[in-house]
């Protein structure tokens, strides 16, 4: 019988330990209850200033608009709702895209992630971030969507998030205290909410100067249209010899509250050839972080077999590009 | 007789294929000389589609409409002990608030529907829960207001008092004793006599011919396995749209996107109890239906809402309603035994199949006991159908409704058979299969039918002769069957003074059937497709028309219009009589044109003579052909599977079909390959997805996971022509056959890659994974 078989069982019933059902279904469709949008108002500031008073004064009941393509959804189907919504994308800070080899990335919170896979440099220095910028969304969803964006919606099946951790990526925050700085590991806090405060938002991203090599794999059931089931990103350098693995990071998506690094599985590369025996090494690391649930985009024990899949596989993928830019 | 083009990517390849994807077969090798058949003509609403103007159900505003929300039940079970709908109608801007309680008293009346007798009282509290609520999703009540945002606001304002109940969502699960009661009053049809005591069981059915028992005995290999399948959702683009206007002098108008318009005005006026003549149902353009928009769901509710605020009232759902609230295909268990001798032959077989039938009865499981043995020519079978509620939207036809269930469990099986006779799998299936004088399970006979050509054009596909290389690689084959039905079909059709005629009938066209009856309209009148203007009408412009359903309208309305076709043609030699001043009799016609003596009118000509010969024509037909047209397809899947993560990926798909004739070849090989589609979704990912409450989980395109166009390699199709005896250019339907092979395809292909059959569908990634990991 369907509901008691071995398998089957893994589909509805739920792991001990997991944590609490509202977990990853917080912005779920089943709980779903509208299909029209219900009114608010929409203010579109051009300086940073104008938006945290605008964001202050709103408090819980006011939202920021980058691209749209999550909270405009969320606010039609009932996920969210909002009294205000702050349009960002008139703020040049917003909009800022500087790449400086030496100096690194500064990435604007609301440029569309169709910019990074235009610009031939980006793309060669942080290639992960690109797998990532790549697979949010199709075309038209990419002409909108930014990569601020997805780390704010703090869903743990981003797939920007584990590439700007794997990549040592900052957040700039600007507040009504003034601006600060978190790094992205830290952002996130729980499905759908991150560090942010009241009358907070990210103005940019800043990520350091490229070195090594980087990618980031999903594993999906279909070729597109799918929320990752697990998304693993990884940065790697090689030593001199380009034989061996100097450092590493890995982060994890969907298989937590949040993204998560798999510190350990990062760890134990260093100093270790750059070999199939150690990428496997490290996927079984990376799979003692996983805590994963089972939901419907997956049962646990899968999510945590494909952790180390994909640890392998991404890991190969970085070392080969860190390889070719050698 | 063009060549048919295959939609393969490899062309050099499809031109070996047999008959160049186009496989004449039939005593007679050449195919009459049709004019218009057979041809690719550019499609009657092509350019409507492709710009944006046809009208949809969403596109239609009326001056002063309204806009309808629909409350539904967030439990899987419950108890309706109170609906309060007083705030919510006092709200300004809300017009009208329906419930139950405005349906007329529907208990103990029976409505036939053509397709057999529906208990009206399930019918229309399927439509409105009247004191349960049996499945979540289920409507409660409905509200019409100025706009949406204000009727959705109003919704929430209904306070509805439930009574939560333990549900149950497992067809077995449901069948057991002791197991939650859906119907208190429902007793089983056990072969026609009533049970005794509560079931969830609606109907037992039992087909028998032979001696299976001494048969099994006798065989040298017996195989018996069993079969799990989900419930899958036909996955239609368009979402259901009803708008409805009750005017003020008591006539009911309702726009609608219908399979069928004269059943959904059959039906809502039933459920209203008002005459039928007193609803027009005018179908608009329809965004896909698959048999799942046959029920009416909205039609009612939006016509109760009108009579109360005395203005249209436009209802449309959104996806998670369409998952929630309108009929999916039943999941099912189906255990299927075989027996054979050495050498192949089929001598006995047995099914027991349960199908879910959702929270009404009335499932699919007649179907799928008459199709579980359909392929196969086995004189000794026993079959046993257990139709059973449970708590999930009721039901609907879905594609060849309840065959690919019982196909995925009789194809594995004959797949095991020829391995372990070591036999191959097409000539194990050519050996037993069906042909004429086959007499099936439960009881007709077929007439001449296109199996064995079908499987042996397979067999001389370049994909069937083709190498398959590689790791983890494999090869599927299997074979679908589906009746296609006839029904009723009316058309009209008047000779406009230009030449062209104009066809006015009652199939809604989900397929391409505009064009592809018109070309029959054509062929018959000796004109071009396009001098043939297809126009499909309300309910009060045509005669009664069943579904768009059972792969009939081609074959049906087909005939409907090759027979107005004859009579135009007898009106016109009537007219050239009077323009040639001789007897009727004296006037031939052939090809298009009238003859007499030495002076000839093509058809153009003798219409530009109308007007002075006595006024237009009008030809008409009504038809209702009996017995079924009998389907065959054979598809073949190259797969590989990723052992590490259990994903299949579909290297190549062959699908090969009798059609009997091809009227338009394009929209054949569309139909195949959209219903190779289906079947392949159904197969490996799609399913709905509970939570421990009973409460579906993936009520979106997001995680109901249908194939995109990246999961797929082209579709390449072969199309086989056994003209049908039973119409005038041999057409048998086409449509559903397609979804029925390919879970047995792909298990059979995954079985090859991995070495594990898989006997639960979906067989998605974890599931593969799992069944790897169990092996080794």
């Amino acid at each position: 019988m369907r509901g008691t078989t071995k398998y089957g069982s893994c589909w509805k019933v739920a792991a001990q330990n997991r944590p609490p059902r509202s977990f990853y279904y917080s912005l779920s469709a089943s709980t779903r209850k509208a299909t029209a949008l219900q009114d608010f108002s929409y203010a579109a500031a051009t300086t940073i200033d104008e938006a945290v008073s605008l964001l202050s004064a709103g408090g819980d009941r006011a939202r920021v608009l980058a691209g749209g393509t999550d909270i405009i959804v969320q606010l039609r189907e009932g996920l969210r709702s909002a009294d205000l919504v702050v349009d960002v994308k008139k703020i040049p800070e917003l909009m800022a895209l500087d790449f400086d080899p030496a100096r690194g990335l500064l990435l604007g919170a609301a440029v569309p992630c169709y910019r990074l896979y235009d610009d031939e440099r980006i793309a060669a220095a942080y290639p992960a971030l690109v797998d990532s910028a790549r697979i949010i969304g199709g075309w038209q969803i990419q002409g909108r969507a930014s990569i601020g964006g997805n780390l704010c919606n703090s869903s743990p099946a981003a797939d920007s998030i584990p590439s700007l951790i794997a990549l040592g990526a900052t957040c700039r925050i600007a507040g009504p205290a003034g601006t600060r700085e978190v790094p992205v590991a830290e952002f996130c806090t729980a499905p759908g909410r991150n560090c942010l405060a009241r009358g907070e938002f990210l103005v940019s991203l800043v990520l350091p100067a490229p070195r090594g090599g980087s990618a980031y794999l999903r594993f999906i059931p279909r070729n597109e249209m799918d929320i990752a089931v697990v998304g693993v990103g990884a940065w790697v350098e090689l030593d001199p010899s380009g034989q061996k693995i100097a450092d590493a990071r890995i982060a994890l998506a969907a298989v937590a509250p949040t993204p998560v690094v798999a510190a350990e599985a990062g760890k134990s590369l260093v100093g270790q050839p750059a070999s199939e025996a150690s990428f496997k090494a490290a996927g079984e690391a990376a799979k003692k972080v996983a805590r994963p649930i089972t939901d419907r985009r997956g049962p646990a024990d899968y999510r945590t077999h494909l952790v180390g899949v994909l640890t392998q596989r991404v890991l190969a993928t970085a070392v080969e590009r860190a390889k070719s830019k050698k | 007789m063009a060549e048919h083009k295959t939609a393969s990517p490899a062309k050099s390849d499809a031109a070996q294929s047999a008959g160049n994807g186009h496989a004449q077969t039939n005593g007679s090798t050449v195919a009459p000389p049709y004019r218009v058949i057979g041809t690719r003509p550019v499609r009657h609403d092509g350019a409507d589609k492709v710009t944006g103007r046809a009208v949809y159900g969403a596109d239609l505003q009326l001056p002063g409409m309204l806009y309808g929300a629909i409350l539904r039940s967030p439990h899987a079970h419950a108890r309706i002990k109170s609906i309060d709908t007083s705030a919510a109608e006092q709200m300004p801007g809300v017009l009208a608030v329906a419930t139950a309680r405005d349906l007329p008293n529907l208990k103990d009346k029976v409505a036939n529907l053509g397709e057999g007798a529906v208990n009206l009282a399930h019918l229309g509290a399927n439509v409105l829960a009247h004191d349960k609520a049996l499945y979540k999703g289920h409507a409660v009540a409905a509200v019409a207001a100025v706009n949406i945002h204000v009727a959705e606001a109003a919704l929430a304002k209904i306070r509805v008092d439930y009574e939560p109940l333990t549900a149950v969502t497992w067809v077995l699960d449901a069948m057991q004793p002791g197991a939650p009661i859906l119907h208190p009053d429902l007793r089983t049809d056990e072969l026609g006599e009533p049970g005794a005591g509560n079931t969830n069981i609606s109907t037992h059915l039992h087909f028998e011919q032979g001696d299976p028992d001494k048969a099994f005995g006798q065989a040298d290999v017996v195989i018996e396995r069993e079969y799990r399948t989900a419930t899958v959702h036909q996955g239609y683009i368009e979402p259901h749209v009803s708008t409805a206007l009750w005017n003020n002098d008591g006539h009911l108008t309702i726009w609608t996107a219908t399979q069928g318009s004269f059943t959904a005005r059959q039906q809502t006026a039933e459920l209203l109890q008002i005459p039928l003549s007193q609803v027009t149902v005018v179908p608009c353009e329809i965004g896909g239906g698959f048999g799942g928009k046959i029920p009416v769901y909205l039609e009612p509710v939006a016509a109760l809402l009108s009579r109360k605020c005395g203005r249209p009232v436009k209802l449309i759902m959104n996806r998670a309603d369409v998952f929630e609230g309108t009929g999916p295909t039943p999941g099912s268990f189906v255990r299927v035994k075989l027996g054979a001798k050495k050498d192949g032959r089929i001598v006995a077989a047995e099914a027991y199949l349960a199908y879910d039938a959702g929270a009404y009865p009335g499932g699919m499981i007649g179907p799928g006991c008459m199709c579980v043995f359909s392929c196969y020519d086995i004189p000794n079978a026993r079959v046993d159908g257990y139709d059973v509620c449970l708590n999930k939207p009721k039901t609907a036809a879905y594609r060849a409704p309840g065959a690919t269930q019982a196909a995925f469990a009789c194809e594995s099986v004959v797949d095991e058979l020829a391995e372990k006779l070591g036999i191959d799998p097409i000539e194990l299936r050519l050996k037993n299969a069906a042909k004429e004088g086959t007499r099936r399970v439960d009881g007709p006979v077929y007439d001449r039918v296109g199996l064995v050509e079908t499987l042996e054009a397979a067999r001389n596909t370049p994909h069937w002769k083709s190498k398959l290389e590689g790791k983890n690689r494999g090869r599927g084959i299997a074979c679908g069957f589906w009746f296609n039905i006839g029904l009723k079909s009316s058309v009209s059709a008047h000779v406009n003074f230009d030449g062209t005629v104009t066809l006015l009938e009652g199939s809604t066209d989900i397929g391409g059937s505009r064009t592809s009856i018109a070309m029959q309209l054509a062929e018959t009148l000796g004109i071009k497709a396009e001098e043939v203007i297809p126009r499909v009408v309300d309910t009060d412009s045509v005669g009664y028309t069943d579904v768009t359903g059972g792969s009939r309208v081609t074959f049906a309305t087909g005939l409907a219009a090759y027979h107005a076709g004859l009579d135009i043609i007898a009106q016109m030699r009537q007219r050239a009589a009077l323009v040639w001043e001789c007897k009727v009799e004296e006037v031939e016609f052939d090809a298009g044109t009238f003859r007499h003596k030495k002076q000839s009118l093509t058809f153009r000509e003798l219409a530009g003579k109308l007007h002075q010969t006595g006024g237009a024509i009008v030809g008409r037909a009504s038809v209702d052909p009996e017995g079924a047209t009998n389907g065959f397809a054979v598809q073949i899947a190259d797969v590989e599977v990723d052992p590490d993560t259990g994903k299949t990926t579909i290297l190549r798909w062959t699908i090969v079909q009798d059609a009997g004739r091809a009227i338009h070849p394009s929209y054949v090989e569309g139909q195949m390959q959209g219903g190779a589609v289906q079947g392949i979704g159904w197969a490996l990912n799609e399913e709905y997805l509970y939570d421990d409450k009973s409460r579906m989980t993936n009520a979106s395109y997001l995680d109901y996971r249908m194939p995109t166009a990246l999961d797929l390699p082209m579709i390449e199709t072969v199309i086989v022509e056994v003209p049908n005896p039973a119409h005038p250019y041999g057409v048998r339907g086409v449509g559903e056959v397609p979804i029925c092979a390919p879970p047995a395809t792909l298990a059979n292909a995954i079985y090859r890659a991995t070495g594990v059959r898989m006997r639960e569908l979906p067989m998605s990634p974890p599931r593969v994974w799992a069944a790897l990991a169990a092996k080794k």
